[in-house]
């Protein structure tokens, strides 16, 4: 064996050290593997990026807001630096948060990127999820990663709560009272749970305290561990790509890792770090200290949660006062039901991969992503869902749109309720008669060309316009989808003339596979004989 | 379900044509390949490859520059100083000078990066393949029979003892964790259906701190009120004014629609409780010609002239009222607590 001293030629001191890391880690076998992966480039898929980087921007901003913020209910009467508060009573949370905001140097900046970033990262999830949706990327093997994406978004939700309410002020304080509200609402248990959660009346001296350990470590922790079994996933599976010429289901082109994709998605971070801190700059969020402290018998006009949470709020505020009185007990259906259909309205979301693969009875891998005009019936529900949810959340403003168009509230609260179950059956028929004209006129270009814009005069004087031929590319990126044929139920007696028994299962899963892949719920695409009969018979014209 | 349910005819065929196959000539719509690559200006040009270059170096320029503008801005403006920028109003200097600063040093760093991804490094499309995720055949088998293997080593089969009480001790040891949570609040016992009210108790007006008298609740005009002894410096007062917490009204005893409400009040002044019965907010705007009062979070209504029944909007019922009559010196006092549990609605309220 020959030590150091005996090499001839003594190694630069980089590859040292990875050597040396080598030895205990085995990293050379990692990189081997991961240094050169190739990434498929789509603009799409950089709203994964945006809410992974955004993710990493409130942790860093977080952990410097913790060195400043206390934690804490306990009652002080103000003397900092904010004039308009001086003398108040207010609780130390709400005092240290004045603080970050008037005597921190940068303290300020650091809370609005703090806040910033949270609503970008939930957006940038929420747009991501449905990129995923309406390309089907969520199919087999990546389901278990759509669950990860699925909580990844639902915790931050509850992430982004628990932030907003730590400041202790007015609004963010009637945002937990709506909350307890509900919580009271929920049958047998609810008024047990607030007790526990409060550590007894509302408000109580512990929320500030429980919703902070909540808030900067149980649920950031989980996320980060979710984050980053997401990503491994991502890495394993190798990210799926659009049909196109030289891609294949068991293949995946790109770009390689180091150098490309490092320098493009490494700067991407810097980025969004940079967009999200000039808009911290200019555009002030959440002024806590316009409102004044937390107190529970005043409360301002015009309260609004942060976005994301504006669903389950239009919610609450559309659905009629229900509530009945039986045996002794309430049951606020009034608020209940708001309070189930959040969960319902999220839960359709997760289990969806599920449902399809039932559908289709698909058990392949699938790699290549759907272009959402291919699988009208998918994306025709994905723009349902999405109609429910925004309808809802224009509810949730339903006061602020009263006041700002002069319109009744009762009429606005009417057509919310109206249209949260008449618009998204709209928006599934309107969806999918797009998605199949759009399929239609694929195949259209397929068999007969693009419209050149050249007119030609034909020499019995009719004017033609001219057709160009697809390239051999173009032809097969507009072919390479498949498509189902729905599944049958088959005859209800076998081959030896005995009765079979067919579940309802089985029925109700022909059913849907008839909505979904039955005659005119998709365009059949071309065929290659179509296609020869077209060009050779008519020639080029 | 296994995949036998669904025949395999219904299952569209795969496109499998390898990649840089060359187009079988019969299937116009095979796969043609990747397609040649197309050089960018850089590749053949060195004199653009040179102004890439510089821009990206300009970038990574600009962003130290703008570092060194925030460590200034941070050390030249004070924290308080306020100055007025157009369109954004009147803000802090330095959070305007900080953000932007830092924004444009990151910012710079990313677009250098990514100006120099797209123009000077490789632009060459390369494919790997991919490989099943599910382990073949041979893989599987020798899973299993290694776990057979570890599973009869242990006996867990056979020895049906050790199993079962291991289970038993496993479901049970996370008990312990529960019980501890026990103590995380007291139990709600009747603690919801009392509050500071009782009577005797005078209605303290929320602004001035002084006794109420009847003279002193004009018509048309929304007055609060807190329970006699219930201070702002009080511990509990949180708590405690989130449920005691009153409006009080005055109204012509001939326009009061409900027996009870009548019976309750005194001369045409009423006292309901300023909780939403919805989800618990405090009410806060009054409707002097309607009586009406509307929750400002979302939205109800409440006829103060009718047993502030609902009239509009999601809350369930409609605001508990405070009996109210005057004391020997003339003060405004409650005439005992209120008869039902006030705000939101829970399980065991009846
Ligand atoms: C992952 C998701 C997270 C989200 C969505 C989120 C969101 C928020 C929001 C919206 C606020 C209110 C800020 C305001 O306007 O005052 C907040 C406050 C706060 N967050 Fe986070 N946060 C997250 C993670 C973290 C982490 C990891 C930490 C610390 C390690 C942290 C520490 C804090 C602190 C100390 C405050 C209170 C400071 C203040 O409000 O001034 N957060 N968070
Ligand atoms: S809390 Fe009053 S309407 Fe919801």
């Amino acid at each position: 064996m020959s030590t150091v001293t005996d090499d001839k030629r003594k190694a630069p001191a980089g590859e040292r050290v990875a050597d040396w890391a080598d030895g205990r880690l085995g990293i050379y076998s990692l990189a081997k593997a991961n240094m050169r992966k190739i990434f498929p480039d789509h603009w799409s898929f950089m709203l994964g990026e945006i809410a992974l980087y955004s993710f990493i921007i409130i942790i860093l901003t977080g952990v410097y807001l913790t060195l400043f913020f206390h934690p804490s209910m306990n009652e002080v009467v103000y003397h900092g630096s904010y004039v308009p508060m001086q003398g108040i009573r207010m609780t130390e949370a709400y005092a240290s948060t004045l603080e970050i905001s008037f005597d921190v140097r940068g303290g300020l900046l650091i809370r609005q990127i703090h806040h910033w970033a949270a609503l970008i990262f939930l957006a940038a999830m929420f747009v991501h999820m449905m990129r995923v949706f309406f390309t089907g990327a969520f199919r087999k093997p990546r389901e278990i990663n759509w669950l990860f994406g699925f909580l990844l978004f639902v915790l931050g939700m509850f992430t982004g709560f628990t932030g907003y309410s730590l400041p202790d002020d007015l609004l963010s304080g009637t945002g937990v009272r709506f909350t307890q509200g509900a919580i009271l609402a929920t049958p047998v248990v609810g008024t047990y749970i607030s007790f526990f959660l409060f550590g007894g009346e509302f408000p109580g001296h512990d929320m500030v305290a429980r919703f902070y350990s909540i808030h900067i470590l149980l649920l950031p922790g989980i996320m980060l561990g979710l984050v980053v079994a997401h990503l491994i996933l991502v890495f394993y599976h190798k990210h799926t790509q659009f049909a196109g010429p030289g891609r294949t289901n068991k293949n995946v082109v790109g770009m390689p890792l180091l150098p490309v994709y490092m320098a493009k998605a490494g700067g991407f971070f810097f980025l969004v770090f940079g967009v999200i801190a000039a808009i911290a700059g200019l555009f002030t969020i959440n002024p806590v200290w316009a409102l004044g402290p937390y107190r529970p018998d005043q409360v301002s006009t015009g309260a609004q949660p942060d976005w994301y949470m504006g669903f389950a709020e239009g919610l609450i505020r559309v659905m009629p006062g229900w509530e009945i009185n039986l045996w002794g007990h309430t049951l606020a259906l009034g608020v209940f039901i708001p309070l189930t259909l959040f969960g319902l309205v999220l839960v359709a979301l997760a289990v969806y991969p599920f449902i399809e693969s039932w559908v289709t009875g698909d058990k392949r891998e699938h790699h290549i992503l759907d272009r959402p005009r291919n699988a009208p019936t998918r994306t025709a529900l994905g723009v349902a869902w999405i109609t429910g949810y925004v309808i809802m959340l224009l509810g949730g403003g339903n006061d602020i749109f009263a006041t700002h168009f002069h319109l009744s509230i009762n009429s606005i609260t009417w057509f919310v309720r109206i249209s949260y179950f008449v618009g998204p059956v709209l928006a599934f028929v309107i969806t999918r008669r797009i998605c199949l004209g759009l399929q239609r006129r694929d195949k259209d270009k397929v068999l007969h060309g693009r419209e050149s814009g050249i007119i030609k005069r034909l020499p019995h004087g009719e004017f033609v316009e001219v057709h160009e031929q697809l390239s051999r590319q173009e032809l097969h990126t507009l072919t390479a989808h498949e498509q189902y044929a729905p599944a049958e139920i088959g005859p209800s007696v076998d081959e030896n003339g005995v009765e079979r028994k067919v579940t309802r299962g089985q029925k109700l899963r022909a059913k849907l596979s008839k909505g979904y892949y039955g005659e005119g719920n998709q365009i059949p695409k071309p065929t290659a004989d179509e296609y020869k009969e077209i060009t050779s018979g008519h020639g080029h014209h | 379900m296994s995949s036998q349910e669904i025949p395999e005819k219904n299952l569209p065929s795969e496109q499998d044509t390898a990649h840089g196959a060359v187009a079988v000539a019969e299937d116009p719509f095979a796969d043609p390949g990747l397609p040649p690559h197309k050089p960018r200006v850089q590749d053949i040009d060195e004199r653009a490859a040179k102004r890439s270059e510089r821009t990206v170096a300009l970038l990574f320029t600009l962003s130290m520059l703008s570092t060194i503008g925030f460590i200034a801005s941070f050390v030249a403006f004070p924290v308080e100083k306020i100055v007025y920028v157009w369109p954004l109003g009147h803000v802090s200097a330095l959070n305007l000078s900080l953000g932007v600063t830092l924004g444009l040093a990151l910012f710079c760093i990313g677009a250098g990066a990514v100006h120099w991804a797209r123009t000077l490094m490789s632009d060459v499309e390369v494919a790997d393949d991919r490989h099943p995720i599910e382990a073949d055949p041979v893989v599987k088998a020798k899973v299993m029979s290694d776990f057979a293997a570890g599973a009869e080593e242990s006996a867990i089969g056979r020895r049906k003892l050790i199993r079962t009480t291991m289970f038993g001790a496993l479901a049970m040891v996370p008990l312990s964790g529960v019980v501890l949570l026990r103590d995380l609040g007291p139990l709600p016992e009747e603690k919801l259906r009392h509050t500071l009210w009782g009577k005797g108790k005078q209605l303290i007006n929320m602004n001035t701190n002084e006794p109420l008298r009847p003279e002193d609740v004009a018509v048309g005009s929304l007055t609060f009120a807190k329970p006699e002894g219930l201070e702002e410096d009080n511990h509990e007062f949180n708590n405690e004014i989130a449920k005691a917490a009153l409006m009080i009204v005055r109204l012509q005893p001939q326009d009061i629609k409900d027996k009870r409400e009548l019976d309750w009040s005194h001369q045409g002044i009423v006292a309901f409780s300023k909780i939403c019965t919805h989800v618990g907010c405090p009410i806060s705007l009054y409707e002097q010609q309607t009586h009406h009062v509307l929750c400002p979070c979302h939205q109800s209504t409440f006829d103060l002239s009718d047993g502030a029944r609902v009239i509009f909007g999601p809350a369930g019922h409609a605001l508990p009222q405070l009996r109210i009559g005057v004391n020997d010196e003339g003060f405004l006092e409650a005439l005992g607590d209120f008869e039902e549990p006030v705000g939101p609605s829970f399980w065991e309220r009846g």
